[in-house]
């Protein structure tokens, strides 16, 4: 498979194609605007569907509308964009209908900023809209990692019958690497003849399917959040993922970050190994399921004297770290908001205020 | 001299939880009629509202997607894009249209989205107890302009046709009442044209259908027929407002 | 042709729009309750309806229906 040099954004997109998704809507919002203006010319080739839609709130009912009938379909925004998906977002995982959400993450509260952050992760995790619902969140580091799990999550989307939101942020989306697109990761559509509103002649039948997230019945909604509670429950069995790092040895420190701000950390554990300062890094490739169960037990090493969150934001996955922990170990978070991402220096810094 | 009249296909057995007198079942039944006539049901996907016709899938014979408020346009946008084969109509009231839905319909409209439209415009908010809508009548007491809908701080009713048709894209956007029988059989034509126009693959539909609220109105059924063609059918013109040879 | 007229008192709301629309006066509203709680409408004059339909068109309950039936039925009737 030969690699080409791709700009996150770009890659992105074809990713979608080269997985089987050929539909997407989207509204332009730095610093994800280079998918929309890419898949506008390659979605006309492949004899795909694009349409700019008139808002992110219109475009999240354009992906419910289409995958309710059955469709494989995404989208991709910015944080104040994934803002006005989030009513959405609630609405297309109360019906169960799979699609793919990409988040570029830029600076926030409000307008924010344009530079990259990792200010949305309570908003991904832990439900942007209202009720009780998760969507699967991965979190790639490198423009290979956000192909390779755009890929993945239609699939994953399907298998759920739930969104999944990947979660990158501006350097993910504007940095060129080489990438490759596995041909196994590209896997059929499933067969969504017994919910979807694909018309009745398409299913050669006579019943009719209805997508709706309406339930007056207080017995009947409350079973349908179990329902949906049980995938989430199926999900933390099935679909923990996470890279462990520097982890022989006797580490004194573990960090926990993902995305881009794990390759600062990473050079930081490389760079203050070389000093013989061992410290671990565990970076969760999805972020629901949380891996909980890893964390603590690499938190409880005998050597480990701390747990330091390293986050683009003001401290949001530390409070699943401290979770996660249960008291067994301290936990501290160090990070930076604004776009200025963190340089090794400042992570090494901030890990030598903690062990001695 | 006489006719046969029966339930049509389309239509479910449920009896509805409308109010009596309200004209939702009249707009249902001229729907499920066209959809009938054209033999489109195992192809016809309808999207749902948020107001008294959130419901309205349990009263049609074939798929049906429930929508959030306002946005039933854009969910229908959704489905016709990626099934363009598909017949796709959104039923909507005066909030849901022309208050908080209004740029989803704005802008399907001028996209030219190859949808249909049937925009119930009964000059109140039904399912939340008559609260004031877009469409509200001047100086028409609802629960939120108790004083009667002053223009000087709440505007002039919207006329959604005439907005809509002010657009170059749409097809065909049409006015008809369902305060009479006369009217109600050429309300039918309006939306057997918009369908057939649908069929034709032509841009964008909508029929405005003058409708009552007797609940929210607080009056008689009888009476409220009367009050839609005294007070809402002089400032509501009647007619089609655009049609495909508009150009 | 022979028609008959039908009203199902239990689909009827008794809103009374049928009877202010029929234009040979044949519809009342019943003064016995449905399984609803309406009052529902019926032919108080049936020999004079004319099968115009027009009731049926007003109805937003589909309450009313007409259908053929054999002339011999109808003669019976």
């Amino acid at each position: 498979m030969t690699k080409v040099l791709m700009k996150g954004n770009e890659a992105i997109g074809e990713a979608a194609i080269r997985a089987g998704c050929l539909n997407y809507f989207a509204y332009p919002i730095t610093p994800q605007t280079e998918v929309a203006e890419y898949l506008s010319r390659r979605m006309a080739e492949v004899d795909g569907v694009f349409l700019q839609g008139e808002s992110e709130v219109a475009v999240s009912y354009m992906i419910f509308g289409a995958s309710a009938c059955g469709e494989r379909v995404f989208t991709t925004s910015s944080s104040p964009g994934i803002s006005l998906m989030s009513e959405g977002i609630s609405y297309i995982t109360a019906a169960e209908c799979p699609a793919v959400f990409v988040n570029i993450m830029r600076g926030g509260p409000g307008l924010g900023g344009i530079l990259p952050s990792q200010a949305d992760y309570f908003q991904a995790t832990k439900g942007g809209g209202h009720g009780d619902y998760k969507l699967l969140v991965m979190a790639p580091a490198s423009v290979q990692e956000a192909v390779e799990m755009v890929m993945q999550a239609f699939a994953l989307a399907d298998k759920y019958r739930n969104p999944v939101m990947i979660l990158g942020d501006g350097l993910i989306g504007q940095m060129m690497e080489p990438v490759e697109f596995p041909d196994h990761l590209k896997i059929q559509p499933t067969n969504k003849d017994d919910w979807a509103t694909n018309g009745m002649s398409t299913r050669k039948g006579n019943t009719r399917n209805l997508v709706k997230t309406l339930y007056l019945n207080p017995e009947e909604l409350n079973a349908h959040n179990l329902k949906l509670k049980a995938k989430y429950e199926q999900m933390a069995r099935e679909e923990v993922r996470y890279e462990a790092y520097n982890f022989d040895g006797g580490y004194r420190l573990l960090i926990v970050s993902y995305g881009t701000m794990s390759r600062v950390c990473r050079t930081a554990v490389d760079m203050l190994k070389e000093e013989g300062l061992e410290i671990a890094m565990l970076r969760p490739k999805y972020l629901f399921p949380f891996p909980s169960g890893p964390i603590r037990d690499a938190a409880t090493k005998d050597s480990c004297q701390a747990v330091l969150s390293v986050e683009m934001c003001m401290g949001q996955m530390v409070e699943d770290v401290e979770r996660s922990v249960a008291g067994t170990s301290p936990v501290h978070w160090y990070g930076k908001c604004g776009g200025d991402v963190p340089t090794p220096e400042e992570v090494i810094e901030a890990v030598k205020k903690l062990v001695d | 001299m006489g006719k046969t009249f029966h339930k049509p296909e389309a239509l479910a057995d449920t009896i509805t939880h409308y109010c009596p007198g309200c004209t939702h079942g009249v707009a249902h039944r001229l729907v499920a009629e066209v959809i009938d006539e054209l033999g489109i049901r195992d192809r016809t996907v309808g999207v749902a509202p948020v107001g008294c016709a959130v419901l309205m899938y349990n009263y049609f014979t074939f798929d049906f997607q429930e929508a959030a408020h306002g946005r039933a346009p854009a969910m229908a946008t959704g489905i016709k894009r990626v099934r363009p084969d598909l017949m796709v109509f959104t039923y909507q009231g005066d909030g849901d249209l022309a208050s908080i839905g209004l740029s989803e319909i704005v802008h399907s409209a001028n996209r030219g989205e190859k949808f249909t439209t049937i925009f119930i415009n009964n000059a109140v908010y039904g399912m939340t107890g008559g609260q004031m809508a877009p469409t509200t009548m001047p100086n028409q007491r609802t629960t939120t302009s108790p004083f009667g809908r002053k223009t000087t701080s709440e505007g002039m009713p919207m006329k959604v046709s005439e907005l809509l048709a002010s657009l170059q894209t749409p097809a065909y956007i049409s006015r008809q009442s369902l305060t009479r029988p006369k009217y109600i059989n050429r309300a039918k034509k309006a939306i057997k044209k918009a369908f057939t126009y649908q069929m034709e693959n032509r841009c964008f539909s909508l029929v405005e259908l003058i409708s009552t609220c007797p609940t929210n109105w607080g009056m008689t059924p009888v009476d409220a027929l009367k009050w839609a063609e005294e007070k809402m059918m002089p400032y509501y013109e009647l007619g089609d407002h655009k049609t495909p040879e508009d150009g | 042709m022979a028609y008959q007229h039908d009203i199902d008192k239990d689909r009827c709301k008794g809103c009374g729009l049928c009877v202010t629309v029929c234009p040979k006066n044949v519809l009342e509203i019943s003064d016995k309750i449905n399984t609803k709680g309406y009052f529902p409408a019926y032919q108080e004059r049936p020999e004079d309806c004319i099968f115009c339909a027009i009731c049926c068109t007003m109805c937003p309950d589909v309450a009313m229906t007409i259908r053929e039936i054999e002339e011999t039925a109808a003669a019976k009737e």
